[in-house]
């Protein structure tokens, strides 16, 4: 079979190719990197038949426009945006919808635009991306220009080389909203909680911050009360993970995400915990936030809890009902032709 | 009796343990030992483990075990865990100090009121021990630097440091495996490439390595550096054989 593509026309304010991360080499250094909205990657793999891990397009505020450059190139966007089809066959371009997938012919022109409710959206492709792996992850580290494709966000001009499978089939759709939860951003106070004051810790605790512009998938520093060290900032550096809130001399709290480095020489104050990273990942500059504390194994039985809700999304998936949009064109077009249109006005009767 | 070892809570995806105050050989021979004892025993949920100076991150899946569980795992290990001892690799590096990879020679050597030769010869005359990596992939924190060089970092770091810069600050020497911002003095630098995503093994050093610098001439730097770019240089030549 031919080689298949997809090609970038229009890259977007930040597209990479990101999989559930590189694990196994921080002790080396090397960030784990991958989706800032794990949820929505592993569901919008489901939709297309994909293993959850399976690298995708994770799109930053404002998506590409992309141009099948083979015909049965299936994909399905995970996230909510605007979407516009454009036909190859030089029909009406018409609108699409997320969370369902959709079957595109060589030529065919998928505009994807702002990312609405959360700041990052995913485009999966049926049988993924034939890019090599680095260091076992298709997850792109931009920093250092490694793994993904080239190492970098997207560019106009880039063809993004696929996996060759059948699609076969009937399309598919995600049935239910998915829930990242909604109140204070939970986090387990420490591994450094004895380094900040009683007031310190309160302050964390009640005030409400908001995220500034410096958020990107390194971290996200936040504006807001600042938080009373007992004695300086510093510590001897260790290791980190994704959810630590590092408080560097100025007091802001910075949450470390995704491309953190693997190990930090500030205080943390706290952790977020992992059933609301997806929800931190999808914040943007301006967004508001406030935490509360809860012990451990609270945290652990909510990332139960919430790992249940992507099981029972996964399998709720369904064949998709007709695309009413596609319908309603078709049978626009019927009726030209069988002129069983008022002609002159192009309106239904 | 000791506050050490002492557990840390990140969450619920990891816990450290610390095993003392400092940088010190000893506390981390100890966090080594837990890092290799994780690494062989392998319990359900580990997700991997990152040693620093004085502790040892315990990442897990909070899905497939507990912090219960892993932990009690853990102490399990800690009882008899004995200090980890010359594990790791010993490596001869090449560093050219000529001036034009050695911005900072002069100023170190003033500031420590010793000559530039001298400084290369305490800086090559010194065996390092790789405590950690971090900060980017491949960075390795090296310590045992002779005392006469501890200087703070630089008050203004500088935002372009060279790929190969090999540098001091207080304790510490290190090599800098990309172009990337630094704050520590730079003696000299490396033809070598610590990071090389093309090599078998990517990242050059691992905690627990020691290091010792060998001076080479701009002519060798550059014969060297031919040979890494071009894929032919024998890094396996290198290691120092025990």
């Amino acid at each position: 079979m031919s080689a298949r593509f997809l090609d970038v026309v229009a890259p977007g304010l930040m597209t990479s190719v990101q999989d559930l991360g590189r694990l196994g080499a921080q002790a080396l250094g090397m960030p784990v990197a991958g989706a800032t909205d794990a949820i929505a990657l592993r569901l919008a793999n489901a939709v297309v038949g994909n293993p959850e891990n399976t690298g995708a397009l994770e799109i930053g505020y404002l998506g590409p426009t992309l141009v099948a450059a083979a015909d049965g190139v299936r994909v399905v966007l995970g996230g909510k945006a605007k979407l516009t089809l454009q036909p190859a066959d030089g029909s009406e371009a018409r609108p699409a919808k997320p969370w369902r997938s959709l079957l595109l012919k060589r030529g065919d022109k998928l505009t994807i635009g702002a990312v609405d409710e959360g700041g990052v959206a995913y485009l999966a492709v049926a049988g993924g991306f034939a890019i090599p792996a680095f260091m076992s992850s298709l997850s792109t580290y931009m920093r250092s220009g490694l793994g993904g494709f080239e190492g970098r966000a997207l560019k106009a001009g880039d063809s993004l080389p696929l996996n060759t499978i059948a699609a076969e089939g009937d399309e598919r759709e995600l049935a239910d909203e998915i829930d990242y939860g909604s109140g204070p951003i939970r986090v387990v106070l420490g591994p450094q909680e004895d380094r900040f004051t009683q007031k310190g810790i309160e302050t964390f605790l009640s005030a409400t911050y908001s995220i500034t512009k410096e958020a990107d998938r390194m971290g996200i520093r936040l504006e807001g009360e600042t938080v009373e060290h007992t004695r300086g900032a510093d510590i001897a550096s260790e290791g980190v993970v994704t959810g630590s809130i590092q408080v560097p001399g100025n007091g802001k709290p910075i949450i470390l995400m995704a491309d953190r480095q693997t190990t930090g020489g500030y205080t943390k104050i706290a952790t977020v915990i992992s059933a609301d990273l997806a929800r931190v990942g999808r914040m943007k500059p301006g967004d508001t936030l406030s935490f509360t504390a809860v012990e451990v194994a609270a945290a652990e039985a909510a990332r139960r809890e919430q790992e249940k809700m992507v099981r029972r999304l996964i399998e709720g998936i369904r064949t998709a009902p007709p695309d009413v949009t596609l319908d309603l064109n078709a049978l626009y077009t019927q009726n030209l032709i069988s002129g069983a249109v008022d002609a002159p006005s192009g309106h239904w009767r | 009796m000791s506050a050490y070892p002492q557990i840390r809570s990140f969450g619920d995806t990891g816990f450290s343990v610390e095993f003392g105050e400092g940088i010190d050989r000893g506390i981390n021979a100890m966090v080594m030992a837990l890092h290799a004892a994780l690494t062989d025993t392998r319990p359900a949920g580990l997700v991997e483990t990152i040693p620093s100076f004085r502790a040892l991150l315990v990442q897990y899946d909070p899905l497939a075990t507990s912090r219960a569980d892993l932990e009690s795992h853990v102490r399990g290990l800690l009882d008899g865990l004995k200090p980890q001892q010359h594990a790791g690799r010993l490596w001869r590096l090449p560093v050219c100090y000529a001036e034009e990879f050695a911005p900072d020679l002069a100023e170190v050597a003033e500031r420590c009121k010793v000559t530039p030769q001298k400084v290369i010869e305490i800086h090559t005359g010194g065996r390092y021990f790789v405590y950690m990596l971090g900060f980017m992939p491949g960075l390795a924190y090296m310590g045992g630097l002779d005392a006469v060089l501890h200087l703070p970092r630089r008050s203004s770091p500088r935002t372009k440091v060279p790929q190969g810069s090999v540098a001091i600050a207080e304790s510490m020497t290190t090599i800098y495996p990309w172009e990337s911002p630094g704050g520590w003095h730079l003696l000299g630098r490396t033809p070598l490439k610590l990071f090389d995503a093309a090599r078998e093994e990517p990242i050059l050093l691992g905690a627990g390595d020691e290091v010792t610098y060998v001076a080479v001439s701009a002519d060798d730097y550059a014969a060297m550096l031919h040979q890494v770019e071009d894929g032919s240089f024998d890094y396996a030549a290198l290691r120092v054989k025990a």
